[in-house]
């Protein structure tokens, strides 16, 4: 076989032949564009650890829901919404009205939310359920996942095209946003809205346990290759899609679990970004470019 | 009162400012007074300065003028003509300045009243933006990176966002702390400019010789308002004392205040 005919064969021909790897594809790619943004906003704002606490509040939800009504997906996806919508106002309103720390309160609610899931599961479904609920399955996407995927990221970029500027100013400097009279609670929430509905596409396909990881590791890995918050973004997308399409392929070829494939494959990107990437690396830091200017 | 200087070339808006007046107002920090009993008034275009011990209320005051801590009693008359329209420079510790955009970026924020959430910059507002720049001496530091400047240099592109919001009211908040003497002078001389465009001017400082030297009226707080008028008056070495003492001054059982909300309180001294 020619090496055009096997890379024809290894990168391409499984998405021709199955439909449910094309579903998978057009999944992947959608979530990485809303990641690459939402996940850059979320570095940039400090709320990684938020984020997964945020992601395992999912697992409750949609347990319940399961618990309810069976495998639905809508039903599930609305309870994993809810769910993690009210872990966030918890851990906001924690730390706002007690003298808790908000690290503190979030690992303790996202170990409330992940035991009482896994609880919830086991009381009815069976170990499949469980595992497709805890690691995702990308290879059964069907069209109302899809919609929902897409829905969700064209949705999150409107969204964030509406509020852009006013969410990073309040990043930065929450003080001025104020002065002009810009909302910041308000772009604050609607943030975490945002936040939980990307959470909640990435966990069709990539499970509660890592449905952050789309979100966080493109954005922290692109933090080694560019600077301005556009870049950050765009780079991000890239990570995340790229990692999407050759998750699938890893996948495929060798029958791993796909959301833990694209997962450990954004990690590797994230792993290889801090030895040798431009800015903030080992490289940039052990390696450093001596040449400078004059003044 | 601030007279305007004949020279004062002022824009029909700024002409128009009103006065803020200040009527028996008490900002809390739960059940504590930061800033207690104050009654007063800035006039329009009046150039002041409020000086205090740390911890006397001077910022938790500025937050009160932008309307960001309401007052627990009291009444802090903004009129409706500033509403959106007064800048503020906060402490640079409130800023992260490890957040990735461009200096640029940052002073085009103060097209914000024009441009709003949503509109994009025109190459004409890019060009105001880069004549403020110029005005506080950084021409050509647009694109770089606000991580990259000294502070120095940080305070001058907020200045320069400071000139572009071109409001009626500007609050500073420490402008000069931890800043060399040169930027100082500088930023002291963009001050003046804009006392002599008839805006009204607020800034928290600790430099006394400095207010001496620069500001009009001074507003001396230690949590009550010590003294509130010409400079000179105001800082007079009984004064200075008394606002120590006052600050030092902490009960852990304090009795409830008593001076009921509607109450004339009495006109502070000077």
């Amino acid at each position: 076989m020619s090496l055009p005919a096997m890379l024809q064969a290894a990168l391409i021909q499984p998405f021709v032949e199955f439909g449910f790897m094309r579903r998978a594809l057009v999944a992947c790619l959608a979530l990485g564009l809303s990641c690459g943004p939402v996940g850059t906003l979320l570095v940039l704002r400090r709320m990684s650890l938020a984020g997964d606490a945020m992601a395992h509040a999912l697992l409750p939800g949609a347990a319940v829901a399961f618990l309810l009504v069976g495998l639905s997906l809508p039903a599930m996806s609305l309870g994993a919404f809810i769910a993690a919508l009210a872990v966030a106002a918890l851990a906001g309103g924690v730390a706002r009205f007690t003298a808790q720390r908000e690290d503190a309160s979030l690992a303790g609610f996202y170990l409330i939310a992940l035991a009482a899931g896994v609880m919830l599961i086991s009381l009815r479904g069976n170990s499949v359920d469980l595992m497709r609920v805890l690691f995702g399955s990308i290879l059964a996407v069907d069209d109302a996942a899809l919609l929902l995927v897409a829905g969700v990221s064209s949705a999150s970029l409107v969204v964030l095209a509406l509020v852009w500027r006013p969410l990073l100013v309040e990043c930065f400097d929450p003080g001025f946003l104020r002065a002009v009279g810009g909302r910041g609670a308000l772009h604050h929430q609607l943030f975490l809205v945002l936040l939980v509905a990307n959470l909640v596409a990435g966990f069709q396909a990539l499970g509660t346990l890592m449905a952050v990881g789309l979100l966080m590791l493109p954005a922290i890995a692109a933090r080694c290759w560019a600077h301005s918050v556009a870049r950050l973004s765009l780079v991000a997308c890239a990570i995340a899609t790229a990692c999407g399409y050759g998750g699938l392929l890893l996948s495929y070829h060798w029958g791993l679990p796909s959301g833990p494939a694209i997962v450990l494959l954004a990690g590797v990107v994230y792993l290889v970004s801090l030895c040798v990437g431009s800015r903030d690396s080992l490289r940039a830091r052990y390696f450093p470019n001596h040449r400078h200017r004059a003044a | 009162m601030t007279a305007r200087p004949a020279n004062a070339r002022l824009s029909p808006s700024l002409d128009a400012a009103p006065a803020i007046q200040l009527d028996n107002v008490t900002l809390c920090y739960r059940d504590r007074p930061a800033v207690h009993h104050l009654s007063g008034c800035f006039e329009p275009g009046s150039l002041t300065a409020i000086v205090g011990p740390n911890g006397a209320g001077k910022s938790t005051l500025l937050g009160g003028l932008m309307g960001r801590i309401a007052p627990s009693t009291g009444h802090i008359g903004l009129p409706a003509a500033l509403a959106g329209r007064i800048a503020y420079l906060p402490q640079q510790a409130n800023i992260d300045r490890s957040f990735p955009v461009s200096v640029l970026d940052v002073v085009m924020l103060g097209h914000w009243g024009r441009l709003g959430a949503w509109r994009a910059g025109s190459a004409a507002h890019r060009a105001q933006a880069q004549a403020a720049l110029a005005a506080v001496g950084l021409a050509g530091a647009e694109r770089r990176a606000i991580g990259e400047l000294s502070a120095g240099q940080f305070q001058r592109v907020l200045f320069a966002r400071l000139l572009l919001q071109d409001a009626p009211v500007i609050l500073l908040d420490e402008p000069f702390t931890a800043i060399d003497e040169r930027t100082t002078a500088d930023l002291l001389a963009l001050l003046h400019r804009w006392h002599h465009e008839g805006r009204t001017v607020v800034a928290v400082l600790h430099d006394l010789a400095q207010v001496r030297a620069h500001f009009p009226r001074t507003l001396l707080l230690a949590r009550e308002p010590i003294a509130w008028g010409p400079t000179a008056e105001v800082l007079q070495a009984s004064h200075l004392q008394r606002a120590r003492l006052q600050a030092e001054h902490w009960e852990a059982q304090a009795p409830w205040c008593a001076v009921p909300d509607g109450a004339a309180p009495a006109r502070v001294a000077a």
